[in-house]
């Protein structure tokens, strides 16, 4: 399922945020990632991505963000919290009983 | 003076009228360690707030964990208090500078015993008073009261509730062996022949809300966590946010507020008894038990034709100077009885700078200041 | 592996009056374990307002000040004090610790053990990362033996702690460990520890290449994630290598899974049963 989005995903990278600590250039199974001249990661080879979802779930500066193209996740809000996906179960927490 | 219900009267060890005082304030959480002399005060609470509706009586690992368990309880907006002694005084000492800067309220109980060190549990002393002014790291307010009797227990346990509340900051009162084990009749007040406060809650819209903001008061509201208004809370240096800062102008701020905030309220806090000094020459300054001995002599001294009075001390921090200069303008002789090695005589001396002979009396072996050893003194002159 | 909450979703639960990049080194696993926690809270669809994340002093006290939950930064060691007074001021929040391997077993060693005991309605997360980061590369608890830190110039010679079997032979309701590499696993484990009542406890290892790596021969934040890559292995399968072969390896998963109802329920039903009228007088 997710090898088939290859070719339609787009990988960003916020610099800004990049502190060059080469975990996403390291593990990518696709190699799409590598560290530029100033040692931020950059985006080499985009058409590979197989939106795996390793480098946005490992970033530990949240600097990427990997999105489908064709249906990119709209975040819906409720009360200035994000809400989960369809499935997300809404049951009663044990400890909030 | 307005006809007034009967009020309820009771016997009651000093501790026992702690508890009915915390009660009657709203206190809604308990979270302590034993330790003589301080443990009625615990076990009292352990038997009454499970049935209260909503109260929570917790028994901790140690005194650091009261600390921060009521401390928790304060931020999720409960009343809490903790009670102790000496020894577990000391461990209290790192999470009361917490509350400070938090400003997290809270009422801590510490009955003084003898010390230094586990000392002597069982025996009355005064010897927390700078511990009490000075225990926690760092400069800081803190308002520190003490009782005198088993009604002043009660009265005085109020009284720390609402300073607790009103101003956003931890209040500790030091009670002494001897009061805490009398017992003795004491009126319970009926509601509403006292005041309870309650800590300001924020009134706008949770993204407007400043957690450290500055007020007239000095005292920003303050909602319960979990309330709708999320915002971060830390024993770091903080901004208004509440977020860590090293800007000098935010220190400064901030130091500067909680300093405030209880300063400009001095005649609000400073409670003080006169007694017979409007026209004393010979003037004693006393607190806790040791201004009943006081009292007494003080009494005697006039029957034997000494111009005598006492100033009773009920806040001890921020020390009432204003009640001292008073006496001041007619006293030559200040006396000052406690049972350490000259405490609050330090207080004592720094406000009178030369003026008064100020002549101390301390003990230090357990033993209670009789009131005959004051009058003797006072008779010098 | 194509549902994940990816970084847009977690941003929306950072402040965005907050500075970033975040203060933590490049590569530090204590970011990761923060997303993992946003994801794993996102995905049980609990309201930012019903969090209360209460975090120690260290690298990992450091998380909470970036996310948009009611954040309380603690004492050293004392972040399972301060949340079980919330716990039971207010049952209905969700309240999770954050705390470091220093400040879990050393400092707050004593009230880790009788959170556990008590077995409050308190999720803790320990951080471990093997060493002090925040103070500059000192021993901690669970430093291994023969490692050479600031303080163990010449390495290690006590044994460290094993936080699994601490925390099962305290009493905890549920146990598990985790690392930043194997994140969803790790998400997994932090799903079950918030759903579960009573304490559950759950041990991120999470790499500090900074005071940990450099001086103990990882040359890059990198070669720390492999390690993790490694010598993790699941328990399951950790269980059935013989003895001799698991030296060395690092059981991941759930340890400890039992079924105590929270203190603060049994704490509130005591209560209720007092309140009952016909209960009055009884003992
Ligand atoms: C009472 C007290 N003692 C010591 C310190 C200093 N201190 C701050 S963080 C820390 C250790 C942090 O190590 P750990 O808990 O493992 O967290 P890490 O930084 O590794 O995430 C120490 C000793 C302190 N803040 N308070
Ligand atoms: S993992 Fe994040 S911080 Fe590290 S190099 Fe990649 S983008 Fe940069
Ligand atoms: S999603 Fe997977 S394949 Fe795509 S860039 Fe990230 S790690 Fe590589
Ligand atoms: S010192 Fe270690 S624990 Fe602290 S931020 Fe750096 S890598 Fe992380
Ligand atoms: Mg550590």
């Amino acid at each position: 399922m997710a090898r088939k989005s290859k070719g339609n995903n787009s990988v960003t990278i916020y610099p800004d945020w990049c502190k060059g600590c080469g975990i996403c250039v390291e593990f990518c199974p696709q190699k799409v990632l590598g560290l530029n001249d100033q040692g931020k990661a950059t985006v080499v080879r985009e058409a590979n991505c197989i939106r795996c979802g390793f480098c946005e779930l490992h970033c530990p500066d949240f600097a990427i963000v990997v999105k489908n193209k064709e249906e990119p996740v709209e975040v819906e809000m409720e009360n200035g919290t994000p809400k989960p996906k369809a499935k997300a179960k809404p049951k009663a927490k044990g400890k909030g009983a | 003076m307005p006809r007034r219900k009967k009020r309820k009267e009771i016997f009651a060890l000093g501790n026992e009228a702690v508890v009915e005082g915390a009660l009657l304030a709203g206190c809604s959480f308990y979270g302590g360690y034993p330790i003589t002399p301080s443990s009625e005060i615990m076990e009292i609470m352990a038997a009454r707030l499970p049935k209260i509706e909503g109260g929570v009586f917790l028994q901790l690992e140690d005194e650091i964990a009261s600390m921060g368990a009521i401390i928790g309880a304060s931020l999720a907006g409960r009343k809490a208090m903790t009670a102790t002694s000496g020894p577990g005084f000391s461990l209290m000492q790192e999470n009361l500078g917490y509350a400070i800067m938090a400003e997290a309220p809270l009422v801590l109980v510490n009955v003084m015993r003898g010390g230094p060190s586990t000392g002597l549990p069982t025996s009355p002393a005064q010897a927390d008073v700078q511990q009490a002014r000075w225990g926690t790291h760092g400069d800081h307010p803190i308002i520190v009261l003490s009782a005198s009797n088993v009604q002043e227990c009660l009265d005085m346990t109020i009284t720390a509730f609402n300073m607790a509340e009103k101003y956003r900051t931890p209040v500790i009162l030091l009670l002494d062996e001897v009061t805490s084990h009398t017992r003795e009749k004491i009126e319970i007040p009926n509601a509403g022949e006292y005041e309870v406060f309650s800590r300001t809650v924020p009134s706008m819209p949770p993204e407007w809300y400043k957690p450290y903001e500055e007020t007239v008061r000095g005292v920003p509201p303050m909602p319960p966590v979990g309330s709708g208004y999320r915002f971060h809370v830390t024993g770091l240096t903080h901004d208004r946010n509440g977020f860590p800062t090293q800007r000098p102008e935010e220190i400064v701020e901030l130091l500067e507020r909680i300093h405030r905030k209880i300063d400009q309220f001095f005649y609000d806090i400073q409670l003080v008894e006169e007694i017979r000094t409007e026209d004393a020459e010979v003037c004693v300054i006393a607190y806790g038990s040791v201004a009943r001995s006081a009292e007494l002599a003080v009494q005697q001294a006039r029957d034997n034709g000494v111009k005598a009075g006492l100033l009773k001390l009920k806040t001890l921090f921020p020390y009432p100077r204003r009640h001292q200069e008073k006496i001041l303008a007619k006293a030559r002789t200040i006396i000052v009885p406690e049972m350490n090695m000259g405490q609050i005589s330090r207080e004592v001396k720094r406000v009178n700078m030369g003026r008064a002979s100020v002549r101390t009396i301390n003990r230090i072996d357990g033993r209670i200041v009789a009131p005959s050893e004051i009058l003797k003194v006072i008779m010098q002159g | 592996m194509s549902k994940f909450a990816g970084n847009e979703i977690i941003h929306q639960y950072l402040r965005h009056n907050k500075k970033f990049p975040h203060v933590l080194c490049a590569g530090c696993g204590h970011g990761i374990v923060l997303g993992t926690l946003i994801r794993s809270i996102h995905s049980l669809g609990i309201p930012k307002d019903d969090v209360v994340v209460v975090a120690g002093i260290g690298c990992s006290g450091r998380l909470a000040v970036y996310v948009d939950f009611n954040t309380i930064h603690t004492t050293h060691g004392r972040a399972l004090s301060f949340a079980t007074g919330i716990k039971m001021a207010n049952p209905r929040l969700n309240v999770i610790c954050l705390m470091g391997d220093g400040d879990a077993l050393s400092i707050g060693g004593n009230h880790l053990i009788h959170a556990a005991r008590r077995n409050i309605g308190v999720t803790a997360l320990v951080l471990n990362n093997n060493i002090y980061g925040m103070t500059g590369g000192q021993s901690s608890p669970a430093t291994p033996e023969g490692a050479t830190t600031m303080t163990n110039p010449y390495g290690q010679l006590d044994k460290s702690f094993d936080t699994v079997e601490l925390a099962r032979g305290a009493g905890a309701n549920f146990v598990a460990r985790g690392t930043v590499f194997h994140v969803n696993r790790l998400e997994k484990i932090m799903v079950q520890a918030i759903e579960r009542p009573g304490f559950s406890l759950v041990e991120a290892i999470t790499p500090c290449h900074t005071q940990f790596g450099r001086k103990n021969k990882y040359k890059s934040p990198v070669d720390m994630y492999n390690w993790l890559k490694k010598t993790a292995i699941t328990v399951e399968r950790y269980n059935e290598l013989p003895e001799n072969k698991r030296e060395g390896r690092l059981p991941i998963g759930v340890f400890v899974e039992r079924d105590r109802i929270g203190f603060e329920e049994q704490y509130y039903a005591m209560q209720r049963q007092l309140l009952k009228p016909a209960a009055k007088g009884g003992k």
